[in-house]
């Protein structure tokens, strides 16, 4: 699938499938019919909601394969949002009202954290564990901050700014040896590495349509069978009553499609991803001195890399990228329009120096040798642009996590 | 306004691809650096004050596009002026020369501007 030409007859390169990915035509084509013709309610006993009825069976069948589950254990959302805040939300308050503890670490998306403080507001306890050395949530640390009142632990599998990821295996039989609910966020595992909830051991995990080259606006939780949910948004018996609201059914088979491709592919394109992403990195090492790479001990995802730029403020270089024609990202999307650093840089310990100059490559499906080729051709220039601006400019900044402002 | 695809004037990316008057002024009279503690931009500015007027202006910027640009542009805005023509500039004069801003960047305007104050009262303290 291409992802040039969206800007008539200029250079464009796409760097940034961390934050959204292009709609993969298949699965254009696959939604089509149901968002014209096909536009039975899937609740309707007459022919036309029992055709939505089945691609919508369908897609939750595709959905379960790629992640190793039963069809009847996924539910459909919203997106990665609100599988989230289901999966957090929904089992907290389905076995306590008020008190408990929740644990959860520093380096969470913005759909977590925000579920914990919400937790907090009403009279839980959360844990924000810190990270180890290398980037990764050591299990003896979960260990160690895990109670008799722990209700669940939420950890994210790979981390969206750096692709850093965590030893969920060994976090979740820990928590489950001792009866703890196990959520883990895939939304950027689930499509390029092995995420099957199994091999995981969780209980619940939520993925996300466009990160995978499906639509914006749908998602998916896996809910382990027997697992009890309150659910979030109430109404209709739809979707195990834990999700009431028509379905979004083209955003639905769009996910299907978008999951059988991830199946089918990945195995296949991630090795050459990694490839592109280790030429793309290694380049900028050599031809660019003073650049970091954030993460680099901890494993990562293949298609991933966070680099820290000293001397460059990392949105200053992201604009400059734009402007000859390369999508790239200070971290993620969501806090890209926020003035604070990075909440993960923080947490895993980079010195201020580097903090302000990240810049996040996450490449994709479609993206070509040519492309790494022409960003690290275009790259060393600009940075010794910004770097003579900037040199001697002292910074007198200190961030630490109490002095910022939770994103939402 | 024109704007671009990253929703900045035309302006500002002009300010920001080509800033004026980078650097160091050996021989300023009139000195800034001031910083933004939330977002880390920091603006060193430098003058060279003769005759009640800015001969010559340098300016040194660690931040963002925008701070960047606004930089540049105060640059513009006071060299060669009498001091008592730039004393009043005001952050939204500096936007408005740049063609605006985005709301979440305004604060690069205020950040110039402010360095441009600090050099002056740094000037009229030592030569008050």
């Amino acid at each position: 699938m291409s992802t040039t030409g969206h800007r008539m007859g200029e250079l464009f390169i796409y760097f940034d499938h961390n934050a959204t990915t292009p709609l993969h035509p298949a699965v254009w084509q696959a939604m089509r019919p149901f968002l014209t013709d096909v536009f039975g309610n899937p609740s309707s006993l007459h022919t036309e909601g029992l055709q939505a009825r089945d691609a919508v069976e369908e897609a939750r069948e595709r959905v379960a394969q790629l992640i190793g589950a039963r069809g009847e254990e996924i539910i459909f959302t919203s997106g990665g949002t609100e599988a989230d805040n289901l999966a957090i939300l929904g089992s907290v308050l389905a076995r306590q009202r008020q008190a408990g503890h929740v644990v959860t670490s520093q380096i969470e998306h913005p759909a977590v954290l925000g579920s914990c403080r919400s937790l907090e507001t009403q009279g839980f306890r959360v844990t924000r564990l810190p990270l180890g050395s290398a980037g990764m949530i050591e299990p003896d640390d979960l260990a160690h901050v895990l109670t008799d009142d722990t209700l669940l632990v939420t950890l994210m599998h790979a981390n969206n700014e750096v692709g850093t990821i965590q030893s969920i295996q060994a976090c979740a039989a820990l928590a489950r040896s001792r009866g703890i609910l196990v959520h883990t966020d895939a939304v950027q595992s689930v499509g390029k590495i092995p995420t099957r909830v199994d091999d995981l051991g969780v209980d619940l995990l939520a993925l996300s349509g466009h990160k995978i080259h499906g639509p914006k606006g749908i998602g998916a939780l896996y809910v382990r069978r027997g697992t009890v949910l309150d659910p979030i948004i109430t109404g209709g018996p739809q979707e195990r009553g834990l999700r009431g609201g028509t379905e979004h059914v083209a955003a639905i088979v769009g996910l299907g499609v978008a999951a059988q491709l991830a199946a089918t592919h990945m195995s296949d394109e991630m090795p050459q991803l990694a490839a592109l992403r280790d030429r793309l990195e290694q380049g900028i090492l050599a031809a660019i001195p003073d650049v970091l790479v954030n993460g680099a001990t901890a494993p990562r995802l293949p298609t991933t890399t966070n680099l820290s730029f000293k001397g460059v403020d990392g949105q200053s270089l992201v604009v400059a990228l734009d402007l000859k024609g390369v999508a790239t990202s200070t971290g993620s999307a969501c806090s890209s329009g926020s003035l604070e650093p990075s909440h993960v840089l923080i947490a895993m310990g980079l010195a201020d120096e580097w903090l302000q100059g990240a810049v996040r490559f996450s490449l994709g499906s479609g993206n070509t040798l040519t492309e790494v080729d022409t960003v690290l051709h275009m790259l060393p220039p600009i940075v010794a642009r910004l770097r003579q601006h900037t040199r001697g400019s002292v910074r007198h900044t200190t961030v630490t996590p109490s002095t910022m402002r939770q994103r939402s | 306004m024109a704007t671009t695809g990253s929703g900045y004037s035309t302006i500002v990316i002009d300010h920001f691809q080509n800033p004026r008057n980078v650097g160091e002024l050996a021989d300023a009279n009139a000195r800034a650096s001031v910083n933004n503690p939330v977002c880390g931009d920091v603006l060193q500015l430098m003058l060279k004050i003769s005759d009640g007027r800015i001969a010559q202006v340098r300016f040194k910027t660690f931040g963002c596009e925008a701070a960047i640009a606004a930089s540049s542009l105060l640059t513009e805005m006071i060299q060669g002026k009498a001091l008592t023509d730039v004393q009043d500039i005001t952050p939204e004069m500096i936007t408005a020369a740049l063609g605006g801003l985005p709301k979440v960047k305004l604060h690069a305007a205020s950040l110039a501007e402010e360095a441009l104050k600090e050099a002056l009262e740094h000037y009229g303290a030592s030569h008050g």
